[in-house]
């Protein structure tokens, strides 16, 4: 039998497409929570490098640092040690406004619980990330209903996040996070407050509206059946990144 | 960003109407209790107010206020004539004199005796008649309140004898009444600032106060003088003071030692102290409370806005703008509501005096109260982990 000696030797993790410009590339990450005795190790030394134009999904048990690892990618949380580059810049180098402001130019956010402004309607909300980066009030809703049309929901504009279903509040949040053209799109898992269906529609959604060239996109989730998403999936584990995998069936083994 | 603060402040309607009604509540105790507070120390010395023209009271070193009188003998006024820098000085009678009504009950009237060749120191408005008229025999001049009150007399049958039930007639011109068994004419209507004394007020000559004044041996109650020109009350009140032994304050002065006799001696500043106090801290207490409430309900989308790029200093001016418009209202309705207490009791005899200190300091007060409310916010705000937002 030849058929061992014909098997490629499978990789043990799958690596972004070596042409694309890299979007993100962390080395050795760490991060721990408190000190002493209650001192929790979040991120043991993470590598991942995400690939522009990519959909990289993060999964993996509870508690492992997924969330942990996407705060420090998105430059919201300091990281202990370790390199991390996110379009060639180092949060690490920059002050504490500095930081701020090319988060507010250069990411996009999508959370699990929308985090939608109760009192603001659709395109208020969605035009939020504008008139942080200093666009004036009607110029910014403008802009955002057109975004609300792109996400299907150009009719509903007016309408008060409590006013929208769970599916529709997320799409304003994609609305949100897309509005100013930012580079990097994080996601904490942005599906498991939807219904099965619904989490499909958004996906796909993200899938035709947000994944572009010059853009990466980092979903969070435990959603397996979403993972047909993704480009590439990574499985953390306790505080460090097992594998990367193309195809979700090799989560698996 | 502002309109995004003022959506969120605004957009919670039962918070916004929260912290808007602590506000108002404190503004309005505050003003309020002030008001009737200044109004009343007013009062203590509206006979000084009344009695405008003369700079500079002598009087017995022992006086301590306007009501507390310590005559002085006769010849005391000639030594304040002579005193160098003395353009004039007159007598002045102020004593409790037992009025009989003519239903044979007797009231106690504040019997102001004034010089009789200038008639300084008269009441600052007549309602009818006039002053000159005090120089007709037997002459006084009621004030409207005594005259209409406790003055008044009962309207009598044709047999003279009082109507059961009847409504009291206010004292004319032309009715009598008896000032220490000694007939006295009034002769005139005269309206006076409140004071403290109930009492109604006569006004008459000082030689005709001093025939109805029981019969003492000093019956002197205060001098009045002028400074000749170019000299200021104050050094009047030191040569005075140097050659006469007496005591002699200015108007202010003595304005300011009456209202600091009621002060020490009596427990109405303690008692609006406290509702002034009351005031500020329920305020404080409602609306820090509901505005901190507020900011903590936020505090998740303050985290929401850190993270998409809005720095610290930008959420900070966005407490800020929600502290002052919140603070502006509450303002402004408190003191409106205030100031319309005297209007909407009509015009009875409440002590409400809205001075621009009183509502300077009540700004004061609710500013303080919105920063602290601010503060406490803004420090959350300032701790805030942006990562806060990925947390369910
Ligand atoms: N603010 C914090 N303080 C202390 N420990 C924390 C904090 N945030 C997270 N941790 C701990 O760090 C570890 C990683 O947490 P993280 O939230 O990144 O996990 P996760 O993979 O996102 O989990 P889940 O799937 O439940 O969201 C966990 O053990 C968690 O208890
Ligand atoms: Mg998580």
């Amino acid at each position: 039998m030849t058929t061992a000696t014909m098997d490629t030797p499978r990789k043990p993790d799958a690596l972004p497409d070596s042409r694309a410009p890299l979007a993100v590339s962390c080395r050795g990450v760490t991060k721990a929570y408190g000190q002493g005795q209650s001192k929790v190790m979040a991120l043991r030394g993470v590598d991942l490098t995400i690939a522009c134009g990519e959909l990289m999904m993060l999964v993996g048990p509870s508690g492992c640092g997924k969330t942990t690892l996407i705060s420090v990618i998105a430059g919201i949380l300091d990281r202990d040690e370790g390199e991390c580059g996110v379009f060639g810049n180092d949060f690490a180098h920059m002050s504490q406004r500095a930081k701020t402001r090319w988060r507010g130019s250069n990411i996009g956010f999508v959370f699990q619980a929308f985090n939608l402004l109760p009192t603001l309607n659709a395109a208020e909300n969605a035009a939020v990330p504008l008139m942080i980066l200093g666009e004036g009030r009607h110029a910014a809703v403008k802009r955002a209903r057109e975004m609300l049309d792109r996400v299907g929901l150009g009719d509903r504009w007016k309408s008060l996040p409590s006013q929208l279903s769970g599916g529709q509040q997320q799409r304003v949040a994609i609305a949100r996070a897309l509005i100013h053209g930012p580079k990097l799109i994080v996601c904490d898992e942005p599906t498991s407050a939807l219904d099965h269906e619904t989490g499909h529609v958004i996906m796909r959604l993200m899938k035709t509206i947000a994944v572009a060239e010059d853009r990466a996109l980092v979903i969070v989730t435990h959603d397996a059946r979403i993972f047909g998403f993704a480009d590439r999936i990574a499985r953390m584990d306790d505080g460090r990144v097992e594998r990367i995998v193309r195809d979700p069936a090799d989560l698996q083994t | 960003m502002n309109f995004v603060a003022l959506r969120m402040l605004m957009g919670d309607r039962a918070k916004f109407l929260g912290i808007i009604m602590g506000l108002t509540f404190a503004s309005l105790l505050i003003t309020q209790q002030s008001s009737i507070f200044v109004g009343i120390m007013t009062r203590t010395f509206g006979f000084i107010t009344d009695t405008a023209l003369p700079e500079v009271w002598v009087m017995d070193p022992k006086v301590q206020f306007i009501d507390d009188v310590k005559p002085l003998r006769d010849t005391m006024l000639q030594r304040v004539r002579g005193v160098p820098g003395v353009e004039w000085a007159v007598p002045l009678y102020k004593g409790l004199i037992k009025a009989r009504l003519d239903n044979g009950n007797f009231q106690q009237c504040n019997v102001i005796g004034l010089d009789d060749a200038t008639l300084i120191g008269g009441p600052p408005e007549m309602v009818e008649g006039s002053i000159a008229d005090l120089r007709k025999a037997d002459g006084v001049i009621v004030d409207v309140v005594g005259a209409s009150t406790r003055l008044a007399k009962i309207p009598r049958d044709a047999d003279g004898k009082p109507i059961r039930g009847a409504k009291p007639e206010p004292l004319k011109i032309g009715d009598t009444l008896e000032l220490n068994d000694r007939r006295a004419v009034v002769v005139g209507i005269c309206r006076n600032s409140r004071t403290f004394q109930s009492q109604p007020v006569i006004y008459t000559t000082y030689s005709r106060a001093t025939v109805f004044a029981p019969k003492e041996r000093k019956l002197l109650s205060f001098v009045l003088a002028q400074p000749a020109g170019g000299l200021s009350g104050a050094d009047l009140v030191a040569r005075i003071e140097a050659q006469t032994g007496l005591m002699a304050q200015t108007r202010s002065e003595f304005s300011w030692t009456t209202i600091m006799y009621f002060i020490r001696y009596t427990g109405i500043p303690i008692n609006f102290g406290i509702a002034v106090t009351l005031g500020f801290l329920v305020g404080t207490a409602i609306a820090g409370q509901t505005f901190y409430n507020f900011t903590l309900d936020n505090l998740r989308h303050f985290g929401a806005l850190k993270a998409m790029g809005a720095g610290t200093l930008r959420l900070l001016g966005m407490i800020v703008q929600q502290a002052l418009v919140v603070g502006l209202i509450g303002y402004g309705l408190g003191v409106g509501l205030a100031a319309l207490v005297p209007v909407l009791s009509g015009g009875s005899e409440l002590a409400f005096r809205l001075l621009w200190q009183t509502l300077a300091l009540t700004g004061v007060a609710v500013t303080v109260i919105c920063v602290l409310a601010a503060m406490i916010s803004m420090v959350k705000v300032i701790r805030l982990e942006p990562a806060i937002v990925f947390k369910g």
